[in-house]
């Protein structure tokens, strides 16, 4: 088969902030770079972060990078690897100020400098008093970030592909990576595109629970790709359940509201909180307050005629704050929830919101994965960074705020590093054709007609089957059934077939292939989930409720083939600083 | 009871020509917003095409006319709506498929207005400095999400797509004129001095009242226009 080709230094597939800031550094690096995004940049989900990006800047109260890695290494439950948050936190005030040269619109203070306002899990020297770390620009932080990016690639002249699709990676027989096969939407046509290297910026797998805060597109494409081409996922299991969606919904919340003042009531009108978390109370990290919400609910002490919520109340905030510094959030709540923040609290429950794993990598961006004797090895030309990596910052864990600057740090530093990697690979590899036509061959399985199973029934099943045996609250029964039925709906899905077959924008096709990602990826996030025994940061076993360092401080690897585990050590050396050894973790 | 709708329906593979296809939904199908209705029907009949992502009216991506207006379908209550609800594509753009138009045009007069910060002075170590009241200016422009209603609501932009920037695009170009960390005014003015590109607009006001973000191009087109007559004065 004859596919077109295109050419390129660069690839990289994915527009949100993560693939945008790397885009940008090798577009400054005078590379050759193609962007590749299934939607068009700016509705990639970044400009959905609504609450702001951390820095130790010290703008509001005294903070240091030091206390910023101090919080991030504990609300990581210690599973988050100490170089790579060493290495974030002390590059975080400088990305941005960077942003903000850029053209970011962060709210001011009087001095003229950046706003910043405490979110959960901060605090300054080294679990003292709360810090306030964030830096926003309202509460439309992505939105400001997201277009800012694209606006910086638009003059930096990088080369988009708006609306392409990517399937699979290609990669040679030595294991480099040498490019992809993409689809375009407009004209159902498949495309080759070679690179040097490569960088998955796909984002998250939220759409994999029923209630979620993440956008449609949401379906851990770039994940699954690294699995299909074996590479490993680490640390799956760990899925953070965010504390305030709007109830029966999932549409978030920002954390910011806590951050500015707001707190969580139950059904006889109590400050929780309290009880759960004396200290930090509404500001302790989002796995403690999630477990908190869902057990207030199940102990009869929800709010509404079924008792099924909590109530986030912020009123007392005054009309001018809630206008000035949420006006996002207002927006929301009023359209999706009814209620003016103003005048009312807004109905919350937990909601799925962020994958702490993925695609694993080094504090340069490079995937990573083991070798047959000894340590982890580079894949030549091959890189990841935002929420389908994992390098590992967030660790079981991740902390409000520092997503947003995970992707511009790790972006910036990959970016760097394939600039380097074109210095010393000159020459575009080739492409095989054997890889070509298995790309090819997982794509045209769309093409089989009859009257299979429809996609969005399997799709729905999975997504109902996830919340139910994959949840806040696990045991090994309820996850052995869960692989079991995952197991099912991925034999349902091989009967799966599509009625449109037609090419022009057949959005129905790319529903299909979304969903083949989010099975593989459901599949490594409950088998990881089920060999875990123990309680740590999101993963919560009421079997094992006790984090176990002797037997489980290490990283979860998932294999593809065959649904094998295999660990890996955390990396518990800082670059410079002495390392923080684990401790009892209290908020 | 059922909620009935009324649907632009348009393959180019498959149809000489759109038509109009009925759908009927229950009224108990759960769907509170518009999109939410679609998201049903497209399980009924898996070659209808949208397109849509965040599904909260931040990402730009459904923009739809709705009953003969242009609006987000994520954020359109479906109560609100007469029946049969008509849901046809932006109009004045050329149709790919379905409810899914050709934007690359209105792409191009976002690029043409250079809506990137432009300021040529030494990089400091911190951030530019800018009182609240500067940023403040930034309010009800930054916050556009490149969904086209107002665009494809102008009647101006309808006649001189290749010549008028249209609304969405001059909104922007007013973002980084009243920037105060931007020093391109003069250049960004030079640009926009022409017959066509800006003064165009009519103040026909079509783009103030179906932007769903709220946000005012008309008002950002007359202080650009207010700029110019001052810099001439
Ligand atoms: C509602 C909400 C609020 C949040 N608020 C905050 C906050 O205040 N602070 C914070 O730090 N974090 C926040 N987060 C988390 C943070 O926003 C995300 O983790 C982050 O934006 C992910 O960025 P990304 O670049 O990795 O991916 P995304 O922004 O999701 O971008 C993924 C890109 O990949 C493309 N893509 C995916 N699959 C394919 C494919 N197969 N082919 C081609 N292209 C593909 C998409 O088109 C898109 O361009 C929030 C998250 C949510 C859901
Ligand atoms: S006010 Fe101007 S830009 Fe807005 S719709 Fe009318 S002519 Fe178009
Ligand atoms: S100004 Fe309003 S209607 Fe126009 S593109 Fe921006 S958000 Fe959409
Ligand atoms: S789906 Fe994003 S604005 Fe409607």
């Amino acid at each position: 088969m004859n596919i077109p080709r295109r050419r390129f230094d660069c690839l990289v597939i994915g527009a949100g902030g993560a693939g945008l800031r790397t885009a940008l550094q090798l577009a400054q690096g005078e590379a050759h770079v193609a962007v590749v995004s299934k939607v068009f940049p700016t509705r990639s989900h970044t400009v959905a972060a609504q609450g702001g990006i951390n820095a130790a800047l010290g703008n509001v109260l005294p903070d240091d990078w030091h206390w910023h890695m101090y919080d991030t290494v504990k609300g990581s439950d210690y599973l988050g690897d100490q170089d790579a948050i060493e290495y974030m936190c002390r590059a975080a005030a400088r990305v941005i100020i960077e942003l903000e040269h850029y053209g970011v619109p962060f709210t001011r203070l009087d001095s003229g400098r950046i706003y910043q306002r405490p979110f959960g899990g901060q605090s300054q020297n080294f679990g003292g008093d709360q810090a306030a770390r964030t830096c926003p620009a309202a509460d439309r932080t992505g939105h400001a970030m997201l277009h800012t990016l694209y606006q910086q690639n638009l003059r930096a002249k990088t080369y988009f592909f708006d609306e392409f699709f990517a399937i699979d990676l290609l990669m040679d027989d030595q294991g480099y990576a040498v490019g992809a096969l993409v689809l375009e939407l407009e004209t159902g046509e498949p495309l080759v595109i070679e690179a040097r290297t490569i960088l998955l910026a796909t984002g998250g797998n939220g759409r994999m629970y029923r209630t979620t805060s993440n956008a449609l597109i949401n379906t851990g494409d770039g994940m699954a790709m690294a699995l299909r081409a074996g590479i490993p996922l680490q640390d799956m299991e760990f899925y953070q359940i965010h504390p305030t969606g709007i109830a029966g919904l999932g549409a978030l919340i920002s954390e910011g509201v806590r951050g500015e003042g707001g707190y969580l009531i139950n059904g006889e009108g109590e400050r929780f909180m309290e009880r759960y978390a004396p200290h930090a109370k509404d500001l302790a990290s989002r796995d403690v307050v999630s477990r908190s919400i869902v057990t207030e609910v199940r102990e009869g002490r929800g709010c509404g005629p079924k008792k099924d919520y909590v109530l986030l109340k912020l009123d007392h905030l005054g009309t001018d704050i809630i206008k000035k510094r949420l006006p996002g959030i207002r927006e929301l709540a009023m359209r999706f929830a009814h209620v003016d923040p103003v005048e009312r609290p807004i109905p919350v429950y937990p909601t799925a919101h962020y994958v702490m794993g993925g695609i694993p990598t080094d504090r340069f961006g490079r995937v990573v994965v083991p070798v047959a004797h000894g340590p982890e090895e580079a894949v030549p030309g091959l890189y990841a960074v935002g929420e389908c990596a994992c390098v590992s910052v967030h660790g079981a864990n991740r902390l409000g705020g520092n997503s947003l600057l995970d992707l511009v740090v790790f972006g910036r530093a990959a970016g760097n590093h394939m600039l380097g990697y074109l210095e010393e690979n000159r020459y575009h590899r080739l492409v095989p054709e054997k890889a070509i036509d298995k790309a090819m061959t997982h794509l045209t399985r769309w093409d089989r007609k009859g009257d299979g199973e429809s996609v969005d029934d399997v799709r729905e099943t999975l997504r109902k089957t996830m919340e139910d045996y994959c949840g806040v609250f696990r045991t090994q029964e309820v996850l052995d059934e869960g692989i079991k039925r995952v197991v099912e709906l991925d034999q349902r899905l091989q009967h799966a077939t599509l009625r449109d077959h037609s090419k022009i924008f057949n959005t129905a096709r790319i529903e299909a292939l979304e969903l083949e990602n989010l099975m593989d990826v459901s599949m490594a996030t409950v088998v990881s989930a089920a060999a875990r025994k123990e309680s740590r940061g999101a993963h919560s076993r009421l079997d094992y409720p006790k984090r176990d360092d002797k037997n489980w401080l290490k990283h979860t690897l998932f294999f593809q083939d065959g649904n094998v585990l295999d660990y890996k050590p955390v990396r518990m050396k800082p670059l410079t600083v002495d390392p923080f050894p684990p401790k009892e973790r209290v908020y | 009871m059922t909620i009935r709708f009324s649907i632009y329906r348009y393959n180019p593979e498959n149809d000489r020509r759109p038509y109009m296809q009925s759908y009927e939904l229950q009224n108990d199908c759960g769907a509170v917003m518009l999109l939410d209705a679609l998201l049903l029907i497209k399980q009924q009949d898996d070659s209808l095409s949208f397109r849509r992502s965040c599904r909260e009216g931040v990402c730009g991506s459904d923009a739809v006319n709705i009953n003969g207006r242009n609006g987000l379908a994520c954020i359109t209550p479906l109560k609100d709506l007469k029946q049969p609800v008509e849901v046809r594509p932006l109009p004045g753009r050329p149709v790919i498929r379905d409810l899914v138009v050709d934007l690359s045009q209105f792409y191009a007069q976002y690029r043409a207005v250079k809506p990137w910060l432009i300021n040529n002075d030494p990089v400091p170590e911190i951030e530019r400095l800018q009182s609240p009241a500067e940023r403040d200016s930034l309010d009800g422009l930054y916050e556009c999400i490149l969904c086209a209603c107002c665009s494809t609501s102008c009647p101006s932009f309808w006649w001189n797509p290749d010549r008028f920037l249209g609304p969405a695009a001059l909104l922007q170009a007013w973002r980084f004129l009243a920037d105060s960390r931007d020093q391109a005014t003069g250049e960004r003015l030079d640009d926009l001095e022409d017959p066509y590109r800006l003064f165009r607009c009519h103040t026909i006001m079509n783009c103030v009242e179906v932007c769903p973000k709220e946000l005012n191009p008309t008002r950002a087109i007359s202080q650009i226009k207010e700029m110019l007559v001052r810099r001439s004065l």
